[in-house]
């Protein structure tokens, strides 16, 4: 469904702040994996999505989406593969329009917008029932503006977006790192109930190794802008927190973060 | 009296700026882009009507030719702000140049071009208020109610999201770029729209008329706004609460002018409301902050003194 091969991004080059994020970055994601991705900072967790979805070009390297090669086309073209949730909750929605609004947006994401209108009734009957699966309270809200919700309904509300047009690929940007630990948790039960229902092929990166241990049927570890880690099936499965700081501090001799050891 | 007697005149001139300040609205609020090309395409829309009625075109295709020509700069603005990555009030002030010297080669290198009442049949002219103000008021509340359907449709969504979130409407598949470009168009259209009815009121077409035309669109938007959202907020509320600040505008300027304030100063005295408006929301903000640290450390003092008492 997705396959990286030899990605390469350096950042302010041929300056003291010269920092390469990628380095020649390799990866394949089969239909259906739900890959998590953990990694200290700089590691180039985020850097990776970013380039997936086309925020800027990479130095070189090639990324296809279900055979399509993407590396050249501009971040809204290839939206239509991706479904995105980020990690600042304000990112994914538009404060000032209704939830509604933000949904029918999403829901078009792809097709070519036309001059008719913008939400339909009978989407907003859709609408309403998606929101209720949420248990949010969100689904008497459908007028109410995106900007007055808290952060993890705005989460769930972004999650829906992402996934109401069925995504080939769904990037999760530590999508519940700004939430409190409830509403997280809340947040990530709605994403395993979204994933697995359409059986989406997911990439989710977070700051959390029993999240990443938990979720998935796959786990990432990147270190210096490549992966250094990659476990599936039993083996991830059967995976400790232990085993992993030990897989983590050979791979980066000695560097943990100590946001990962504490989390 | 006399106040009395300049009313209606500062009600139809209110409406015309009105209508600029939607076209204002459209970039400043909904694209949120302080976009300067205003003060020079308010006066392209005045020189082209003006000129195609010189030359015998009949007034509704002098009107009509007047937003397209403002759409145009629009565009151009539009275009060197996205495709060549100009910052955008930069963009708006290289455009509002370049309409300088499209203005003045409109007007055959003349700095005026009167319009004759007499012998065109004007849909505004300031010796007929009456009419001026009923015309004006059709204009505009056909400009809301067009744009108010725009808005509802799968286009105008996106272009309200452009300007909320950027960052969203590129993760949802929407062309930020290209909806910059148009809303601008659009707004700018608007803004010469409303220059030709000013070309119109005023009997003609002056090149230096567009000076500092985006402070009033943006005065009337802030008296407007600060009325309209208490009331309502919502797109139609706050459009009348525009043209309603306008009028409210144009009033004051009257009164002000009455009361023996100096043409010279006129222009500082609108910077001077927009400047108002600006610092209000802010200084209030400041103010209040401050004031609560204080009370809660004195609270702190209070209780600490008691405790220990």
């Amino acid at each position: 469904m997705l396959k990286i091969t030899n990605l390469q991004k350096t950042f302010n080059p041929g300056t003291v702040n010269e920092k390469t994020a990628l380095y020649g970055l390799d990866l394949h994601l089969k239909d259906g994996d739900f890959a998590t991705v953990i990694g200290g900072n700089g590691a180039g967790k985020s850097t990776m999505l970013n380039a997936i979805a086309g925020v800027w070009k990479p130095d070189f390297g090639t990324i296809e989406i279900d055979g399509v090669d993407v590396t050249q086309m501009p971040e809204y073209r290839r939206a239509k593969f991706l479904g995105r949730v980020f990690q600042d909750p304000m990112q994914g929605t538009a404060p000032d329009m209704e939830i509604a609004e933000n949904l029918a947006i999403a829901a078009r994401r792809g097709t070519k917008r036309r001059f008719v209108w913008g939400v339909r009734k009978e989407e907003r009957i859709r609408y309403r029932e998606l929101l209720a699966t949420l248990e949010l309270g969100l689904e008497d809200r459908l007028s109410g503006k995106v900007g007055l919700l808290s952060g993890g309904q705005r989460q769930a509300v972004t999650l829906l977006m992402a996934t109401l047009h069925r995504p080939k690929l769904l990037l999760l940007d530590e999508h519940t790192a700004a939430l409190d630990p409830k509403t997280a948790a809340k947040v990530l039960e709605i994403t395993d109930q979204i994933v697995h229902k359409n059986k989406l092929t997911t990439l989710m990166i977070t700051h959390n190794m029993k999240e990443a241990i938990a979720h998935g049927n796959r786990l990432i570890m990147m270190h210096g802008g490549r992966i250094v880690v990659d476990v599936s099936g039993d083996e991830k499965k059967n995976l400790t927190i232990e085993q992993l700081l030990n897989l983590f501090t050979q791979a980066s001799d000695g560097a943990v973060d100590d946001r990962m050891v504490l989390s | 009296m006399p106040f009395i007697y300049a009313l209606p005149g500062a009600v139809a001139e209110g409406l015309i700026w009105g209508l600029m300040g939607i076209g204002v609205y459209l970039s400043f609020k909904i694209l949120d882009i302080a976009d300067m090309t205003v003060d020079g395409s308010i006066v392209t829309g005045a020189c082209i009507c003006a000129v195609l009625l010189a030359n015998g075109f009949p007034i509704w295709l002098s009107v009509v030719a007047a937003f397209i020509a403002g759409a145009c700069a629009g565009f151009v603005a539009g275009l060197l702000h996205t495709a060549f990555g100009i910052p955008s009030i930069l963009a708006g002030i290289l455009t509002q140049l370049m309409l300088y010297s499209v203005n003045l080669s409109i007007l055959g290198g003349k700095s005026l071009v009167a319009i004759n009442p007499r012998t065109n049949n004007l849909l505004v002219h300031m010796s007929n208020n009456p009419r001026s103000i009923i015309v004006m008021g059709i204009f505009v509340a056909a400009t809301i109610i067009m744009l108010w359907l725009f808005f509802y449709t799968e286009i105008g969504l996106t272009i309200k999201s452009t300007g909320d979130n950027p960052h969203m409407s590129r993760a949802q598949g929407v062309n930020v770029k290209l909806n910059q470009v148009l809303g601008l168009a659009i707004s700018n259209g608007i803004v010469a729209l409303a220059g030709a009815m000013l070309a119109q009121y005023k009997g003609s077409a002056n090149i230096n008329d567009g000076r500092g035309a985006i402070v009033i669109g943006l005065a009337a938007i802030f008296i407007g706004l600060s009325v309209s959202l208490r009331i309502k907020p919502n797109f139609v509320v706050s459009m009348i609460g525009v043209v309603g600040g306008g009028i409210v505008y144009y009033i004051v300027y009257n009164f002000v002018i009455l009361l023996g304030l100096k043409t010279e100063f006129l222009k500082m005295l609108s910077a001077i409301i927009v400047a108002v408006f600006l610092a209000v929301p802010y200084l209030k903000k400041e103010h209040f902050t401050k004031q609560r640290n204080l009370r809660s450390n004195k609270t702190k003092i209070r209780i600490g003194g008691e405790k220990n008492a």
